[in-house]
Parts: C-alpha cells; sequence; structure tokens
C-alpha cells in the first residue's frame, strides 16, 4: 500500500508538526513536521546520536515535547493532538491503536511471563476473556513468527535474542494495531538472522497494511522496509523523500556521505 | 495434640507471659538489673532505641530495654508504641546544632578546621582487645579524663562556614514559611517522596539495613564518594513557642550526633559544579547510624543532581519501605500465626496435582508398553 | 504480646483513651472509612498508627475496630474461623480490656466480627460490620513490586497483568491455581484482595448484606465493600471460577457445606476434617447434627460456650 504519486492521497493517520525536544540545553530534535498515511512505511535514519529515538519517543507518546503537536487520528476521538488527551484516553488509544518494538526484547517483553502469556497480554488489555481462544490465536501468530509453537509456555530467556525479537513483534500485532513503532527492530542480531526477521517483517506489514515508523542507522534495513526515508542529522531532518530517491540520487551532503559509507563496506 | 498447641487459647497465653516473665529476670541469686543501670551504663542501646523509637527519654527506653531483655528492635517497637498514644502541643522550633555543646567533633575534609578537632568519648583508637579488668566487677569509678587546656569555640562552626566564602558547598535551604515538615507517624508514605519524609523515614530506619546500604553504595553500588565532612555530638536546647506566650521558651536538653557528608556534583545547566550534601541525624550517641543515613541520603538526592539510578540504595521505594525496624520484624514474624486455612488450600491443590503428575506418568508408561 | 495494656486501662484513672486510640486519630480512620466505602474497592491511603501489637497481627483491623466500637457493641473475633486461637483470643482480650465491650463467638449475636482468613459460615446481616486484617492490601504486589506503579494501574483500570497471571496459571496447572486471597473485582471498577481468605469465602463478598471493612496497618491502607456490592471473582469464560469442595465431610457435625481444617491425629498419616469455623460447628452438634467422630476429644475441646470474658 505505498502511496501512489498521482492518486490523491487519503487523509494522514499521523500528523506531526513542529515537534521539537530539548534536553536541558542539550538538543534532542528539532522543528520536526511530517504525515504519515494508513499503510505507509516511513523510515527515519542518521547517525548515532541524531535524534532518532528521541522523535520517535516523542511521537510515540514516551516523552513529552518540549513543543509541537502529534496528532493521530483515533477511533474514538477522529485526528486528535495526543498530548491533549486525558493521560488514561492516551493510556487506552496507545494500547488499543499502536503497538512498539523495542531495540532490546527486554524492553518490550515481560521477562518473568510465559512467551504465549506475552504474546496473549494484548488480547487481555483489550478485555479478552476465553481463554481458549486467546490460546489459539497465539499459537496462530507464533505459527506467523515462525516459531515452534510447542515452545509456547517457555519463558523468554530461553529463547534466543532473534527468537525474543519474533515473540516481541508477534506481541506487538496480534491485537491488530494501525501503527506500530519500530526502534533498530533487528540492531541487536546478527546479520543472517537480521535478513530472515527483515523479511518477516516485511511480509507481514505488507499482508496486514500496517502504518510504520521505523528507526534504523542500517541504509540496508531502510531499503527493504521503508516506502520513504527521513535522513536526521543533530536533531533536525535534512531530507525526505522516497526511499528509492533518497538513496539512489542523494541532495543533501550529509545523505550523500550516509549512502556512500554504505556502499563503501 | 496439634489441635491444642494451635488453639492455644486464653490459658496459654497467660502461661507464655508468666514464663517470659521468669525467664527476664534469669537466676534470681543474680541482682536485678536497675533501670538506672541500663541507663547509665548501657548508654549507646538507650540512644538507639530513642533513636529507631523517635521519643526522647532516656528513662523510658531504659526501661523498654529492660522489659525487652536487651532485644533492642524488640525495646524499639515497645517505645514506639508507647509514643503512639502521647498527646501532641505542638512542634519545636528547629534545634540549632551549631549551639550545640560538643562533647565529640570531627572532620575528615581538613587537617584543621574553625573550632578544632575535638575526639571526645570514642571507640576510635581503642584496641578491641576484651578488658577483663571490667569483668572484676566493684573497682573504684574510672578517674575522670583531663580538662582540655583552652576552652572550647562557642558557638562550634560547621563545615559549612569552612566553604562560605567560595560557595563551594550547597547552602542550608532556610525558609520562615517553610511548610509543616512530612510526618510519618501520622501520614502514610508517599511516592515521590520530598527530602523531609526521606529523612524522616531514615532517621527512624534500621541501623542496620541504614549501614548495609550505605556499605553497599561505598562498594561501587551507587556511589556517591562520599567524604566525612562532620561529625558532631553534644547537646542542644529544644525551643517552644507556646501560643500563650508568643516567645521561645528553652523546654529542655537533648544530646544529638550530626552527620554531614560531602559529596562532589560536576554541576548541570543550572547548577554550578559544587559540593553536596548528605545528612544524618540522631538522638543520643548514635555514629555509625548518623554517618549511614547521611550516605543514604545523599544517594536518595540522584534526582536533584542528575544521577543515574540504578542500584538499591538510590531506588527511594524500596529504601524507604523496607528502613522500619518495627514493621519489618512484625512482618517476617507473622509467620509465626497460623495459616492453616490457606495452608489447607494449598495442601488440596498440591494433592491435586501431584495426582495427574502421576496419572499422566502412568499413562505415558502404558502408551510405551 | 496480648495484653500490654496495664490494669489501669480499665480503671476510672486509665492510661489510655477509649478504645485505646485518641479522638482525633479516630475520626480520621472513620473519615478514611467513609471514602473506601464511597469508592468501593479503592485503597484508602491513611494515618495508621503505631499499635501495641506488630505489624502483620491485626494492627488493621484493630484501628478499624477502635474506630467504630462503642460500649454498646458486641464483639466477636476469629482468626482461621475460630474464636480460640491464640491471636483471635489476645485482641478480643485486647478490646474487652480498653473499650469495656462485651464479647461473643456467636455470629449472630456479634454486632463487630474481627477476621483473619475467614468468612463466617453463617450469612451475616444488615447491620452487622465485618473486619478483616490484611496483610498485603494491594493484589497487584505479587505481580509488580512497585507502589508507584500499581497506583497507575488501578487509577487507569489497567489490569491485564493480573489476567497474564491467570493465563499463566492455566497454561501451567491447568486451572487457575490460586487457592487463598483469589483477586477479585468490585462493582467492575476495583481489583481487589479479598484478604488471604480461601477462595471458598469469595463467593460470600458479592450483595452481603453487612459492611464490610478491610484494614492494612502496615501498608497504611483502608478499603471497604458496602453492602449489597458486587464483587465477582476473577475468572475467564472457558476457566469459570469454582470454590474448594472437600469428599470429606465435618467429623464432628456432619456439615456437607462448610470449610474444613485438616486435623492430623496422629504420624501414621491419620487425620479429621472439622469445619474451620468454630462457632459454626458447635452450634450445628448444639442442634442435634453428628458427624462420624462425634464424641472424639476434639469434640468437648470445642463444644459450644459461653463468651470467656
Ligand atoms: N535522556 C537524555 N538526557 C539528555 N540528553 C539526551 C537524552 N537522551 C538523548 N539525549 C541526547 O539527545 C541527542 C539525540 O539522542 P538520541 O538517543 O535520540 O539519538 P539516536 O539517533 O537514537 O542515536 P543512536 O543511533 O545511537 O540510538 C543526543 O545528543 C543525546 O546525547
Ligand atoms: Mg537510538
Ligand atoms: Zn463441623
Amino acid at each position: 500500500m505505498n502511496a501512489i504519486p498521482g492518486r490523491i492521497a487519503p487523509a494522514p493517520l499521523l500528523s506531526v508538526e513542529g515537534l521539537t525536544k530539548w534536553y536541558g540545553h542539550v538538543l534532542g530534535c528539532r522543528d520536526v513536521a511530517f504525515d504519515l498515511r494508513p499503510g505507509e512505511v516511513l523510515g527515519i535514519v542518521g547517525e548515532s546520536g541524531s535524534g532518532k529515538t528521541t522523535l520517535l519517543n516523542c511521537i510515540s507518546g514516551k516523552l513529552t515535547p518540549t513543543a509541537g503537536e502529534v496528532r493521530f487520528d483515533t477511533r474514538r476521538f477522529g485526528l486528535t493532538d495526543i498530548y491533549g488527551l486525558s493521560e488514561p484516553d492516551r493510556r487506552r488509544m496507545q494500547r488499543e491503536e499502536w503497538g512498539f518494538v523495542h531495540q532490546n526484547p527486554r524492553d518490550g517483553l515481560r521477562m518473568r511471563v510465559s512467551g504465549g502469556a506475552n504474546v496473549a497480554e494484548p488480547l487481555m488489555n483489550l478485555g479478552a476473556r476465553h481463554y481458549g481462544q486467546m490460546r489459539q490465536s497465539t499459537i496462530d501468530w507464533l505459527d506467523r513468527v515462525e516459531l515452534d509453537t510447542r515452545r509456547i509456555d517457555d519463558k523468554p530467556r530461553n529463547f534466543s535474542g532473534g527468537m525474543q525479537q519474533r515473540i516481541q513483534v508477534a506481541r506487538n500485532l496480534i491485537h491488530g494495531p494501525r501503527l506500530v513503532f519500530m526502534d533498530e527492530p533487528t540492531g541487536g542480531l546478527d546479520v543472517s538472522v537480521q535478513a530472515r526477521l527483515l523479511d518477516l517483517l516485511r511480509e507481514l506489514v505488507r499482508d496486514l497494511g500496517l502504518a510504520v515508523i521505523i528507526v534504523t542507522h542500517d541504509m540496508a534495513v531502510a531499503r527493504l522496509m521503508a516506502d520513504r526515508l527521513m535522513v536526521m542529522k543533530g536533531g533536525e531532518v535534512v531530507e525526505t523523500g522516497l526511499t528509492d530517491q533518497v538513496l539512489d540520487d542523494p541532495q543533501h551532503p550529509y545523505t550523500q556521505l550516509l549512502v556512500s559509507s554504505v556502499l563503501q563496506i | 495434640m496439634a489441635y491444642v498447641s494451635v488453639k492455644g487459647g486464653e490459658k496459654a497465653i497467660t502461661h507464655a507471659h508468666q514464663w517470659l516473665a521468669e525467664d527476664r529476670r534469669g537466676d534470681p541469686g543474680v541482682h536485678e538489673l536497675e533501670v538506672a543501670q541500663v541507663r547509665e551504663q548501657l548508654s549507646l542501646a538507650v540512644d538507639r532505641v530513642m533513636s529507631e523509637g523517635s521519643c526522647y527519654d532516656r528513662d523510658l527506653a531504659a526501661l523498654a530495654v529492660k522489659q525487652a531483655r536487651g532485644d533492642l528492635p524488640e525495646a524499639i517497637f515497645l517505645l514506639r508504641a508507647y509514643r503512639t498514644t502521647l498527646p501532641r502541643f505542638g512542634a519545636s522550633l528547629p534545634v540549632e546544632t551549631e549551639a550545640m555543646a560538643v562533647r565529640r567533633r570531627v572532620s575528615a575534609a581538613f587537617k584543621d578546621i574553625p573550632g578544632g578537632q575535638v575526639l571526645g568519648p570514642t571507640f576510635d583508637y581503642t584496641h578491641r582487645l576484651l578488658d577483663f579488668a571490667l569483668a572484676a566487677e566493684g573497682g573504684a569509678p574510672p578517674e575522670p579524663a583531663p580538662q582540655a587546656e583552652e576552652p572550647q569555640a562557642y558557638p562550634m562552626p560547621n563545615i559549612a562556614s569552612v566553604f562560605r566564602h567560595e560557595d563551594l558547598l550547597e547552602h542550608d535551604v532556610r525558609t520562615d514559611e517553610a511548610p509543616e515538615p512530612y510526618d510519618l507517624t501520622r501520614q502514610p508514605m508517599k511516592f515521590p517522596a520530598d527530602r523531609d519524609q526521606r529523612l524522616q523515614a531514615l532517621a527512624r530506619g534500621d541501623e542496620g539495613f541504614l549501614l548495609s546500604l550505605a556499605y553497599s553504595s561505598q562498594r561501587g553500588w551507587g556511589s556517591t564518594h562520599p567524604l566525612c565532612g562532620e561529625i558532631r555530638m553534644g547537646e542542644v536546647a529544644v525551643e517552644y513557642v507556646p501560643d500563650e506566650l508568643g516567645f521561645a521558651i528553652e523546654i529542655g536538653e537533648v544530646t544529638l550526633t550530626e552527620c554531614t557528608m560531602l559529596s562532589g556534583f560536576a554541576g548541570s545547566a543550572e547548577r554550578p559544579p559544587q559540593y553536596t550534601r548528605g545528612y544524618g541525624l540522631t538522638f543520643g550517641h548514635c555514629e555509625r547510624k548518623a554517618m549511614s543515613m547521611a550516605i543514604v541520603d545523599r544517594a536518595l538526592r540522584h534526582r536533584e543532581v542528575g544521577e543515574q539510578a540504578d542500584a538499591p540504595v538510590q531506588d527511594e521505594e524500596f529504601v524507604l519501605y523496607h528502613s522500619d525496624n518495627v514493621e519489618a520484624s512484625g512482618f517476617v514474624q507473622h509467620l509465626k500465626l497460623p495459616h492453616y486455612v490457606d495452608f489447607q488450600a494449598d495442601l488440596q491443590l498440591i494433592r491435586r496435582l501431584r495426582k495427574e503428575h502421576f496419572e499422566r506418568r502412568a499413562a505415558l508408561k502404558e502408551a510405551a508398553e | 504480646m496480648s495484653t500490654p495494656v496495664p490494669a489501669l486501662a480499665n480503671a476510672p484513672e486509665r492510661y489510655y483513651n477509649y478504645a485505646y486510640l485518641d479522638e482525633q486519630t479516630k475520626r480520621m480512620i472513620r473519615r478514611s472509612i467513609l471514602k473506601a466505602l464511597a469508592i468501593p474497592g479503592y485503597q484508602v491511603p491513611f494515618g495508621s498508627r503505631e499499635m501495641p501489637v506488630p505489624y502483620g497481627w491485626g494492627t488493621g483491623g484493630i484501628q478499624l475496630t477502635a474506630a467504630i466500637i462503642g460500649p454498646d457493641d458486641v464483639y466477636k473475633c476469629i482468626d482461621q474461623g475460630a474464636d480460640d486461637t491464640t491471636n483471635a483470643v489476645s485482641i478480643r482480650r485486647f478490646f474487652a480490656n480498653v473499650a469495656d465491650v462485651a464479647t461473643t463467638e456467636d455470629t449472630g449475636e456479634a454486632t463487630i466480627i474481627q477476621t483473619r482468613h475467614r468468612i463466617p459460615e453463617k450469612p451475616l446481616k444488615q447491620g452487622q460490620v465485618l473486619v478483616y486484617q490484611v496483610p498485603q492490601p494491594e493484589p497487584l504486589r505479587g505481580l509488580e513490586a512497585r507502589e508507584t506503579e500499581t497506583r497507575a494501574m488501578h487509577a487507569y483500570e489497567e489490569y491485564g497483568l493480573q489476567y497474564v497471571s491467570l493465563y499463566e496459571n492455566i497454561s501451567a496447572y491447568g486451572r487457575i491455581a490460586a487457592t487463598a486471597g483469589y483477586p477479585v473485582m468490585v462493582e467492575e471498577r476495583y481489583l481487589m484482595s479479598p484478604s488471604p481468605i480461601p477462595k471458598f469465602d469469595n463467593p460470600k463478598m458479592a450483595q452481603n448484606e453487612a459492611v464490610m471493612l478491610f484494614g492494612a496497618g502496615r501498608e497504611k491502607r483502608i478499603y471497604a465493600v458496602p453492602p449489597f456490592t458486587r464483587v465477582r471473582s476473577l475468572d475467564f469464560e472457558d476457566y469459570p471460577f469454582e470454590t474448594q469442595t472437600w469428599e470429606e465431610t465435618c467429623a464432628l457435625c456432619g456439615a456437607e457445606d462448610s470449610y474444613l481444617d485438616e486435623v492430623i491425629l496422629d504420624d501414621a498419616g491419620d487425620k479429621m476434617f472439622v469445619c474451620s469455623d468454630s462457632h459454626h460447628c458447635a452450634e450445628r452438634r448444639a442442634a442435634g447434627h453428628v458427624g462420624p467422630m462425634a464424641g472424639h476429644a476434639l469434640d468437648q475441646d470445642a463444644a459450644l460456650k459461653e463468651p470467656a470474658e
């Protein structure tokens, strides 16, 4: 569901404006603005410390920005500034409509609870009360992320890093979110595991028609996953455009450096 | 029979208490311990009981030590349970420790500080050899220690005075309209806690627990690199303003131990680099406790100075919720109360699970054969 | 620890105020009780006092009782369902001492019943108050150690974590294994710990005619279930809540529907089951009910008797 040029763009799912975050006198990110349409995958790239995580956290309601607005097309209130919602409403909206895949599965999983229960939890959060049905959809999802369903009751620590990441992906998709945030979802994994997980993510995102904002410093990941790219440097967006355009014909000198450094490796 | 022992009832309780009284007295051939002896000769036990019992009364604390057979947490509990029934007339003015009649005053920060070092009555530098001369009781009281050649400074300036002209040490915050300090004996814990609430909890906190936390911090679990700025112990006057009079009158004198720990602070956007303080204060002479308290106080101030907080000593909920030995001792020991209703429920479950386990095993075996 | 109050406590020049606590403190506690009744299941923080019994031994329940008791009350105190367990005896003595109150073992006659770990078998009536002693008021504490977190969960009604634990139970044991302190939902809003009563007693809480007050002294919380309130034990549609049952009946009174304690008779594995609610059992026997071991030594021991004091 890429944004097709020439057609009338549907209403944005997410609309960010003037988003700025200061940590004391250290700049996190400044004056970021963009729209995200349903089903669109936006990649945020840039070197370490450029403000990717800061931006993602501000957009996803984890970190209150210093200035700016994050409007999301909520089911209950329509297009609304998420920081204008009451905290219970915002948390409910996050539970119901969003997912967040952390770089480190430990940050996104309950490590003391079985993999299966981790995957089922979002359903329970939304009021599901039938054990058998939840168990079945957990099994279906473990299958979808290519995990051995017989290990449903194992604790996360008994899974490898790549497997933990799959559990985290299943946990963040099972409740049918419309927007999923991902911060370096393949960052901690070795190259071969990374490739399989990326393939899987790409398929799932396409099949489900998900909108995704994915942070990465890896241009290969960006090319594979994203429809559109935003390049950050020193807390600001220096270039933005369709992924192929940005990577094949970078305009900003910093982007050129970023792209060429990848090619040299 | 098991049934009788759990349903002991009236008689068992009465008899147990008689037995306790008998054991407390010990061999009747040995002189009964007088409360005054405890007060005078086990004075550090008395001091600890007053401190953690939050009640300054040497006689009551000595009585509690005697009644508790020397079990100090039990004595602290006795004193607390008494204290809570006392009427409140009001709050005293803050005591001025600079106006303390100092019996001991040392600083590790400078070789010589205004007012000088006063070693006072301390175990420090004694060799920890059992003194068998003490076992031969009935000797003459020890010679009084000689008087100093020069009179002591009064008031005794505190460590902050050394830094005053250079602004190297964070200031005391003194406001005339300070809000009533938090009172944990009247209000439940609240989080995040302000410093007044934290300091009160630490002042009432168990010496052993705070000592271990302070120690853990020194060993690298949330270190604040403390330096002992000053310890002082001595007597201060307590002043109170009765409504009828409208001016302060002195209502008594208490012995206090005060400790200031210094920790460097690299500065932030708003604050210049400076030394920060950890503060410890106890009734009586409780030096180990005052020092531990100061280190823990400083560790808990991580939010103010933007330190990363990942050690137990920096975890406010962990430290404050678990430092009170009256709460801790009661809850740990409540496990002695009968739990056979819940245990029965548990037993039932485990029997059922065992049964299912063996049935499954048997089925597997059958299938295999 | 049971008679910390000197003999003078009951004399005209008593050392302590009526019912031990001073009137200001009682007023503070009563305000907390009213708030708790107004928000069923919500844990109200209160300025719990140090009591002359240790924390964990009923300080919360004692403060609640002290705040509401008057000379006209009739007080009953049970632990594990029985009136003659040591701590119950000790607490009952305390109130007889400091509140000049009549005491009873008769559930029907009592106006205030203080309890640890049980709800009496006999249904409670309007006008009665059941005071629970609560060691840990926070139902989520076993799953989340931080108070700051659990308070937020209640505020936002985010109870997924509790269901996760039930889910795990079923995955591991094929059933919800919680047996005592089984969490309940009050008026479909607040998740609440029923205190460590066996889940056998949970259904008694729903639509109960009596006022139910819960006191946690050490944790400094009061909560309440007003009369005729919905109280639902958590479960799943396909794993509905169920209570314990026994194959045995009470050896003394033959009761088939009461909560039973297991009594070890010797070290050869012989045992008998008797009602945990000692007054219920005695009353049944007085009414002529006979169990398979009627006449056993325990029968005399636990027979219906006049109030001790
Ligand atoms: N909590 C914080 N307090 C102060 N400064 C911070 C904080 N978090 C981030 N920063 C600063 O904000 C800037 C942006 O950091 P951010 O973590 O967003 O970068 P990033 O692009 O995600 O980097 P990486 O690729 O290394 O994860 C950096 O200068 C960083 O030092
Ligand atoms: Mg980052
Ligand atoms: Zn019976």
